[in-house]
């Protein structure tokens, strides 16, 4: 206990002393974030018919499914008890924001994501079933589920239906890290999270990140590839992720205004970890680095007329950005909504574990298993437009 | 309808699997979920009875007052009186219910740092509360070469 209070400042209630909510709670909103914005970016090319970012589109499908496979990960080690913690999947519930978790979760991974992936890359898999032999026929031809029928009427059919997921995918994304949003916003004791902005902010910033993820992995691939990148697909994704990200600050900014001029009694205390213990992971990761740096480094292509070799640079680094930028923002909302006591008076500090079962070493882990699902999609799947033979008809309108 | 099906039968399949998929998934909510689920919420009830064998840590004032009652009448009338023995002696279920508490006695908290943990200034605390700045109050010493921590007025 003495040793628990040498990290507290002023007046604290006892349960506040420790942090309930560990790294592996940043890491859930920041995964399903790309979830939602990659998808988003997706369907920009199937719904909108932006035919610039074609290139990354169902690497951007494959990226939200390895995320999402990933996403409930952080949750169930936050909860320890393997022998109970799945029971979230089993008993969801309309009366409770975080018992939804299985309603939403399985709506979006299976009815939206896997059955999208499939519609759209079932030609592939049946040509790559007739094309293998052995186990590898016997795994394509489970996925094409026995069906060796790829017709043109049964293509069109494919396009229609994957189309209509996709529009019924966009508000589900949305609903998704709205939602993640809308747990942290709909908690009226916590004067830092309780907003009703904080779904939008949610789910603008989830685009932002999602779209910045696409951004560098389209150009990692293609260098890991030896493919040339599509410079106009590379240069509409970044003036999206530039538009999506100016919103977002802007929503953000709105907030902070609101909260300055509303200046409610939680402001004095709030302004103060502002300027103390989230200095660094708000003021200096969050906005000067993460926010202000990669805006002022996407609208400078904007303005200036660049070479491709410097352009591809400063996407680079601005998706890089980005991505801190958008962690630190999650880090801040989840860690900083703990770091100030209920009585407004005093302070606690967070103690990251290293090797713990919610330490640093496991958010790393659950950081690059997605990359590790995302190889294998791909080795699976290749998203690439060579591997998939004759072009697919698209249905009109 | 063969003729319909024909070009559809994949999807139909996909279908299937949902349907497949949906049963297993009500299957098992059926047997996995506890039996106790719900009983007055959406909580497992049985999560009451484990919570409650939970090994105690703190013993409560009481308890402490039950043998230290001169500790608690030297409290009496002082700001300090309403705080919890545990809060700056620590967790003590143990030592109260050990049957020689006196071969389990509490290390005594350091007072250099502890009293700095509530006193320490801070412009978040009400102007009212007393607050010092160690480097300007006292000699460097231990607060407790003035304050006597279980009645810390100075009359």
């Amino acid at each position: 206990m003495e040793s628990l209070l040498h990290s507290v400042q002023g007046y604290i209630y006892p349960d506040e002393l420790q942090l309930q909510w560990s790294i592996l709670i940043v890491l859930y909103p920041f995964i399903t974030g790309l979830v939602a914005g990659a998808f988003i970016l997706a369907s920009l090319e199937r719904v909108f018919n932006v035919e610039a970012v074609k290139p990354t589109y169902r690497l951007a499908l494959l990226t939200a499914l390895a995320f999402m496979i990933v996403a409930p990960l952080p949750l169930q080690l936050h909860l320890g008890h393997p022998e109970r913690s799945f029971e979230m999947y089993l008993t969801p519930h309309t009366t409770s924001a975080m018992a939804m978790f299985g309603f939403v979760y399985l709506w979006y991974l299976m009815v939206v994501l896997v059955l999208e992936i499939w519609l759209d890359f079932r030609k592939d898999i049946v040509l790559m079933a007739r094309a293998s032999t052995g186990l590898k026929r016997m795994l394509y031809r489970a996925m094409a589920l026995g069906s060796d029928n790829i017709s043109e009427r049964s293509l069109r059919i494919d396009d229609k239906v994957g189309k209509f997921i996709t529009i019924v995918g966009i508000p589900s994304a949305i609903l998704l890290h709205g939602y993640v949003g809308f747990i942290f916003g709909s908690v009226k004791a916590n004067p830092w999270w309780s907003s009703a902005l904080m779904p939008v902010v949610f789910i603008f910033s989830a685009m932002v990140s999602g779209i910045a993820l696409v951004l560098l992995l389209y150009q990692f691939v293609s260098w890991y590839r030896r493919a040339a990148v599509d410079m106009p697909c590379l240069d509409t994704i970044a003036r999206y992720l530039l538009y999506a990200f100016i919103i977002d600050f802007s929503l953000e900014m709105l907030d902070l205004v609101h909260r300055i001029y509303e200046a409610d009694e939680s402001f004095k205390t709030l302004d103060f970890m502002v300027h103390t213990k989230l200095y660094f992971s708000q003021i200096i990761l969050q906005i000067i680095v993460g926010t202000l740096l990669p805006i002022g480094l996407l609208a400078l292509v904007q303005l200036v007329k660049l070479t491709e070799q410097a352009r591809r640079a400063i996407y680079g680094a601005a998706g890089l950005l980005t991505l801190v930028g958008i962690f630190a923002m999650r880090w801040n909302v989840v860690i900083g909504g703990q770091l100030f006591s209920k009585s407004l008076l005093g302070y606690t500090t967070y103690k990251m574990g290293l090797w713990t079962r919610e330490g640093l070493l496991p958010a790393i882990i659950l950081l690059i298993l997605p990359f590790v699902i995302l190889y294998m999609l791909v080795k699976l799947l290749p998203p690439w437009d060579k591997a998939r033979g004759a072009e697919v008809p698209r249905a009109q309108g | 309808m063969r003729e319909w099906l024909r070009d559809r039968e994949h999807m139909v399949r996909m279908g299937i699997l949902f349907a497949g998929a949906l049963a297993v998934f009500l299957v098992a909510r059926a047997v996995m979920v506890p039996k106790d689920f719900g009983t007055y919420g959406h909580f497992r009830t049985g999560a009451l009875a484990d919570n409650m064998a939970h090994p105690l840590v703190f013993a409560g004032r009481q308890a402490c007052g039950d043998c230290h009652d001169d500790i608690v009448a030297s409290r009496k009338g002082s700001k300090h009186e309403q705080i919890g023995c545990e809060a700056c002696h620590g967790a003590l279920e143990a030592h109260a219910s050990a049957d020689d508490p006196s071969a389990l006695k509490p290390k005594l908290p350091d007072v250099k740092t502890i009293c700095l943990v509530c006193h320490r200034e801070n412009v978040a605390k009400p102007a009212g509360f007393p607050q010092v700045d160690p480097k300007d109050h006292g000699d460097g010493g231990p607060c407790t070469s003035c304050h006597n921590p279980h009645h810390p007025e100075i009359s």
